[in-house]
């Protein structure tokens, strides 16, 4: 059982989460402009690294935001989590990214 | 190879059974091969076997970094069936279970394959409409394919709940008698001699860290016995195919996460048949030994790690005793966990790459161990003539690129 803490309500069990998979893919900016290659690429290739990951869980039987977790996917480790930018990038920033982290990721990953 | 028969069993008896010769031989590698397959799991060896027997390839090797059928071929609930929804799929896995059919006289080698049918249960009108037509689409592809009511279920296997007042009540199955399983270890074994036979190198113990790559083709692999040559190399290694993608400098729409099964103490004969349900998403069978062989769902994260998470096991282990509640005091002996592959179509990949020479089989998720002879069979053909067998043509990397997906996930009504 992974012990996940969420940024707003402290550690929890990992019942308490849905998986969001890969952080980090921005939605094209120009969808008309991608070729059906890079369409592919965007919806379907990841990263899948054997080591550190970032990825995107959900705390949806707490207060259903979305949050960003660094896991090592070999040991299973949860190095941190972090909450999610405005920009669409997934890197850790200040408390500003609270408000938005309800409907940030929430169409990309999450069922 | 001495080849086993009643005889052969007889004359080694009397011999304290101490003169067997080994089943595959274990030699050093060679400086180079016309084919390399990276992964001596089922599928990898049967590659090797196919490529030696049907296509004439005198000079091949197998890499395996650990024993030969150590990954997910020697974990797995060991079920082979073939009525998958969508026609792409259907066939690939019907080759399979045809060349199931008469693989232990191949192969010279008892896989102990035991077709005592495979139900798939319905538990809502929904799951009834979606049997309905499954059964129909496999019937259409000449796929023996029933649907049966509780009645029928409740005859061919007494211990079920099929109370219409159950948590999960059950409304009637699809039941494919064609469908069974297999011995998994016997499967590796049974290929890797019959291989070995026709002169594969098996090299166990050999772990690949590298593919040299140049100028857009393939010319061999970085190995920890040293480097290795090759004009084609096929890589086969389940959970691990994005790590070897990376060696190659390619990406794959591809997400590795854990999968666990567990085995009970062994008790006296109870299920003859196997049961699955993808509603409440668990699937059932009782092995020679009296063992329940019951498999979970995947963990939905991704992982490498060969164990899952309690919750899963928990899941699984509700859904069994609500279809069987007498299974409620049945002590677990072993759970163990693999990593599988899950493609977002959750069908395999058995695909030319961007790289020349370079193929990759992978993708089979949570269902590979029933395609085994199919998949080598046509990943063998595959690597012959460097184009993809009318069967395995769909299952291309290039159709994730043209939309052209393969949308198995529902359809096969469970985990696979």
């Amino acid at each position: 059982m992974l012990l996940i803490e969420c940024p707003w309500c402290g550690p929890r069990a990992e019942t308490e989460f849905s998986y969001g998979g890969e952080a980090g893919i921005a939605r094209p900016a120009d969808p008309d402009a991608l070729s059906d290659a890079e369409w592919a690429d965007y919806l379907f290739y990841r990263s899948n690294p054997k080591g550190a990951h970032r990825e995107l869980w959900n705390h949806d039987h707490g207060c259903r935001r979305w949050f960003g977790v660094e896991r090592d996917t070999a040991t299973y480790r949860i190095e941190r989590s972090y909450v999610l930018s405005h920009t669409g990038s997934d890197a850790a920033t200040g408390s500003d990214a609270a408000t938005n982290a309800g409907t940030g990721y929430s169409s990309g990953n999450g069922d | 190879m001495k080849r086993y028969s009643a005889l052969s069993l007889l004359r080694n008896a009397l011999d304290y059974n101490r003169k067997w010769p080994t089943a595959w031989r274990s030699p050093e590698p060679k400086k180079s091969y016309e084919a390399i397959i990276v992964g001596g799991g089922g599928h990898g060896l049967a590659t090797a076997y196919y490529l030696a027997r049907d296509h004439g390839f005198k000079n091949v090797a197998v890499l395996e970094k650990n024993w030969i059928g150590g990954g997910n071929t020697g974990r797995n609930t060991s079920i082979v069936r073939s009525n998958y929804l969508w026609t792409e799929a259907s066939l690939l896995y019907e080759k399979s279970l045809r060349l199931w059919e008469g693989l232990s006289r191949d192969l010279n080698y008892n896989v102990m394959f035991s077709q005592r049918g495979v139900y798939n249960l319905g538990h809502s009108l929904q799951d009834m409409r979606d049997i309905e037509r499954r059964v129909n689409a496999n019937r259409l592809n000449g796929i023996d394919a029933e649907v049966i009511g509780p009645a029928e279920v409740k005859k061919a296997i007494p211990c079920i709940n099929t109370s219409p007042s159950a948590r999960y009540p059950i409304l009637g199955a699809s039941l494919q008698r064609r469908g069974g399983v297999a011995r998994h270890d016997a499967v590796a074994w049974g290929f890797a001699r019959a291989a070995d036979a026709l002169g594969v190198d098996i090299i166990e113990q050999c772990e690949v860290t590298g593919i040299d790559v140049r100028a857009g083709r393939a010319l061999g692999v970085a190995t920890t016995r040293g480097p290795i040559a090759a004009d084609r190399i096929g890589v086969v290694v389940a959970g691990n195919a994005g790590v070897l993608a990376k060696m190659a400098g390619l990406r794959l729409p591809i997400e590795s996460h854990p999968l666990q099964a567990f085995v009970s103490e062994p008790i006296r004969p109870v299920l003859d048949t196997v049961v699955m349900s993808g509603a409440v998403h668990g699937y059932i069978s009782q092995s020679d030994k009296g063992e329940l062989v019951v498999g979970a769902g995947i963990d939905a994260y991704n992982g490498y790690g060969q164990r899952g998470s309690f919750p899963v096991i928990e899941h699984a282990m509700q859904a069994i005793i609500e279809l069987f509640p007498a299974f409620s005091r049945v002590r677990m002996l072993r759970l163990w966990g693999g990593i599988v592959d899950i493609c977002p179509d959750a069908c395999p990949i058995l695909s030319k790459t961007p790289v020349e020479g370079l193929y990759f089989n992978c993708g089979w998720g949570t269902g590979g161990f029933k395609a085994t002879p199919g998949s080598g069979w046509a990943f063998a053909h595959t690597l012959a003539h460097d184009r993809p067998h009318e069967l395995n043509a769909p299952f291309s990397l290039d159709r994730f690129a043209s939309g052209a997906l393969i949308d198995e996930h529902g359809a096969a009504a469970v985990a696979h």
